[in-house]
């Protein structure tokens, strides 16, 4: 897998995934080279959109970064999605319930969102390491009760004065958006945030205890185990940071992006971030560009259901198609590779 | 209430073609995660056809194909590319319920052809069960006729058998001579074309029509769902049916207590992770080995060799 991102798959892929994306749009009945230049455009053509695609990349981003930890470890963190909605349904209690000014509350409602992700992500963790439940079904469950939660919060304990609607909550105070400049809804907290997760777990990797202990027990946990590395102690510090990265990405959506809490908060957002990392080949340093990549492509499609009547799935496809082919292509030349050598 | 059990069979009919298609799969050692994904997909594709031929048949049978197909697709890149099983089938989840929103776009909530009713003469008058297992429809008979064949397969049959032991213990298979890769191959293909049923059941059958929305989140719960009846085909099967129970108490709790009623349909997820835990913890071990038949009947582990790649 640390193979995938080799120079000749990945170019590759992005001309096999063209071709096929061009296909489909000739197949839709959509001018394929228009419908592309639409997606550009819709993205990044000018100040408010770039602001849009950028609010879009930081989540992305958040998790992202969350995800290479517990990759690193070894570990499938599918719960992701769950963490992700954990963090906004943390940060909009937080949001809701604690009375202040904004430079209060806004740190508290990051807070709440990383520590509910990092609990929801722990519940996965513990759940692997004593109940001998695999993370992936483990944090896949967790992520549809965190989405049942949402959706019950919304229609029950926290709906708007007289309707129960799954719109969504009242929106938030003012006070307690993340702040936002020039007019556009692009918030500089926001972004630090997320180069400053990209840096944390960057300097993790290269340089700690921690680090190479992850590396560790993802390269070879009984062997880790025998190395005298406390795996289990590892394993939950991985979910915990994990998580609590996605826990901040969805507390972002929701005091920065959605002003209140919907049932689709993450949208998503959380299993595209593992699409990210997959293409990224777990490596911290491609996962800002990939990411923005993706955010340029879900963010400009949207164009292509206003302009062309064009279904905004396609932006879906192109990631997915993308990924598959890299991953695909890298293990057809591992084979080969290998039937070369073997005489 | 008969009226209420047999609309459950009937509603759960394509979670049982999933996940009874996956167990098959993953006995085998192969774990097909695309299940999302490829049920989106063969039921756009099987609605898609249905309305351009007319031949619901032949929606059936494409649905079954492409879904075939994809279960191949991630046996091969497991078998022979050696790539990780779980990063193909979950890229291939988003991937194919992108494309099948995005092709089945100009059919979305378009009224198509579907499966008609068809009563059993004479069983069909039978007291209580009449009602139940012989007044539905070909698609419903099958999904109960699909849960007594594989149980029996599994069972009594030297293919069940085999099939078994290659996910299990591949080693000790290939050492007697049964290939291990014929038989992941072919559960894969059987297993996805189970899948692709399922699919094509949702929008011929139970949904009828096409709309993104509605499929989603089936293949997950067809997923927990093999795992919380532990690899057995008819724990597997009672699984979905206890689902489509909840689903049908969360319609009717909907007015009373509209909270819970959302809350409901995702109950499977911390069903299946309680009967994991509890499965894995020392003291029902324990209990299994002192009373045997407890033991099988409450102890079933994963397939030993699940997910992992064998090499000759």
């Amino acid at each position: 897998m640390r193979r995938a991102l080799q120079v000749v798959p990945a170019l590759w892929s992005v001309l096999a995934a063209l071709v096929v994306s061009v296909i489909l749009l000739a197949l839709a009945g959509a001018p394929p080279f228009r419908a592309l230049g639409l997606v550009l455009d819709g993205a990044v053509g000018d100040g408010g959109r770039m602001a849009d695609t950028l609010m879009s990349w930081v989540p992305l981003t958040l998790a992202a970064a969350g995800l290479v930890v517990t990759f690193v470890a070894g570990l499938w963190n599918i719960g992701v999605e769950g963490q992700v909605i954990a963090g906004a349904i943390g940060a909009t209690w937080a949001a809701r319930t604690i009375p202040g000014e904004g430079f209060v509350v806004i740190p508290a409602a990051l807070a709440a969102g990383v520590a509910a992700g990092a609990l929801w992500a722990l519940a996965a963790g513990v759940l692997k390491t004593r109940g001998g439940v695999n993370e992936i079904f483990g944090g896949l469950g967790l992520g549809f009760v965190a989405q049942s939660l949402a959706t019950y919060l919304i229609i029950g304990p926290w709906k708007r004065a007289g309707i129960a609607s799954t719109s969504g909550t009242e929106p938030f105070r003012e006070e307690v958006w993340l702040p936002t400049v020039g007019g556009t809804r692009l918030s500089p907290v926001a972004v630090i945030l997320a180069l400053a997760a990209i840096a944390v777990v960057w300097a993790l990797l290269r340089g700690t205890r921690f680090g190479l202990r992850l590396k560790a027990v993802g390269a070879n946990p009984a062997s880790a185990r025998l190395l005298g590395v406390p795996t289990e102690a590892t394993i939950l510090r991985a979910f915990a940071l994990g998580g609590g990265m996605a826990g901040l990405a969805g507390a972002v959506l929701a005091t920065g992006i959605q002003h209140k809490l919907v049932p689709a908060i993450a949208g998503g957002r959380g299993f595209l971030a593992i699409l990210v990392v997959l293409l990224a080949a777990y490596r911290i340093v491609w996962v800002a560009p990939i990411a923005l990549f993706f955010a340029i492509l879900s963010v400009g499609s949207a164009q292509l259901q206003l302009r062309l009547d064009l279904d905004s799935s396609i932006g879906g496809v192109l990631q997915g198609i993308l990924v598959l082919f890299v991953i695909l292509i890298g293990g057809w030349q591992a084979l080969h590779r290998r039937d070369a050598e073997e005489p | 209430m008969e009226a209420t059990i047999a609309s459950i069979v009937a509603a759960a009919a394509p979670l049982v073609f999933a996940a009874v298609g996956e167990t098959i799969t993953e006995k085998a050692g192969v774990v097909n995660l695309s299940l999302d994904g490829s049920i989106a997909l063969s039921a756009m594709a099987a609605f898609a056809v249905a309305f351009l031929t007319g031949s619901v048949v032949l929606g059936f049978a494409v649905g079954a194909l492409l879904s075939a197909l994809v279960a191949v697709l991630v046996a091969f890149s497991g078998i022979r590319l050696r790539l990780n099983q779980v990063a193909v089938g979950f890229v291939l989840t988003l991937f194919l319920a992108a494309l099948a929103q995005f092709l089945g776009n100009p059919f979305v909530r378009q009224p198509g052809p579907s499966v008609r009713p068809m009563a059993v003469p004479v069983l069909s008058d039978l007291p209580f069960v009449g009602k139940i297992l012989f007044d539905q429809n070909v698609s419903v008979y099958a999904s109960l006729v699909l849960i007594v064949v594989v149980a029996w397969v599994f069972r009594r049959t030297r293919i069940g058998l085999e099939l078994a032991s290659v996910g299990e213990r591949p080693e000790a298979a290939h050492a007697r001579g049964i290939s291990v890769s014929r038989y992941r191959f072919g559960a894969a293909a059987v297993g996805g074309a189970l899948v692709g049923i399922a699919g094509a059941a949702f929008s011929l059958d139970v949904k009828l029509g096409w709309s993104d929305t509605q499929v989603m989140g089936f293949g997950w719960i067809a997923l927990a769902i093999v795992i919380f009846g532990g690899w057995r085909p008819i724990w597997v099967a009672l699984g979905c049916y206890l689902f489509g129970a909840l689903q049908v108490l969360a319609l009717k709790l909907q007015p009373v207590f509209p909270g819970v009623a959302q809350i409901l349909p995702s109950l499977p997820f911390p069903l299946m992770i309680f009967t994991l835990v509890v499965v894995n913890s020392d003291r029902l071990q324990r209990l299994g080995e002192r009373f045997p038949f407890l033991g099988r009947l409450l102890v079933s582990d994963a397939p030993a060799a699940l997910g992992t790649n064998f090499e000759i």
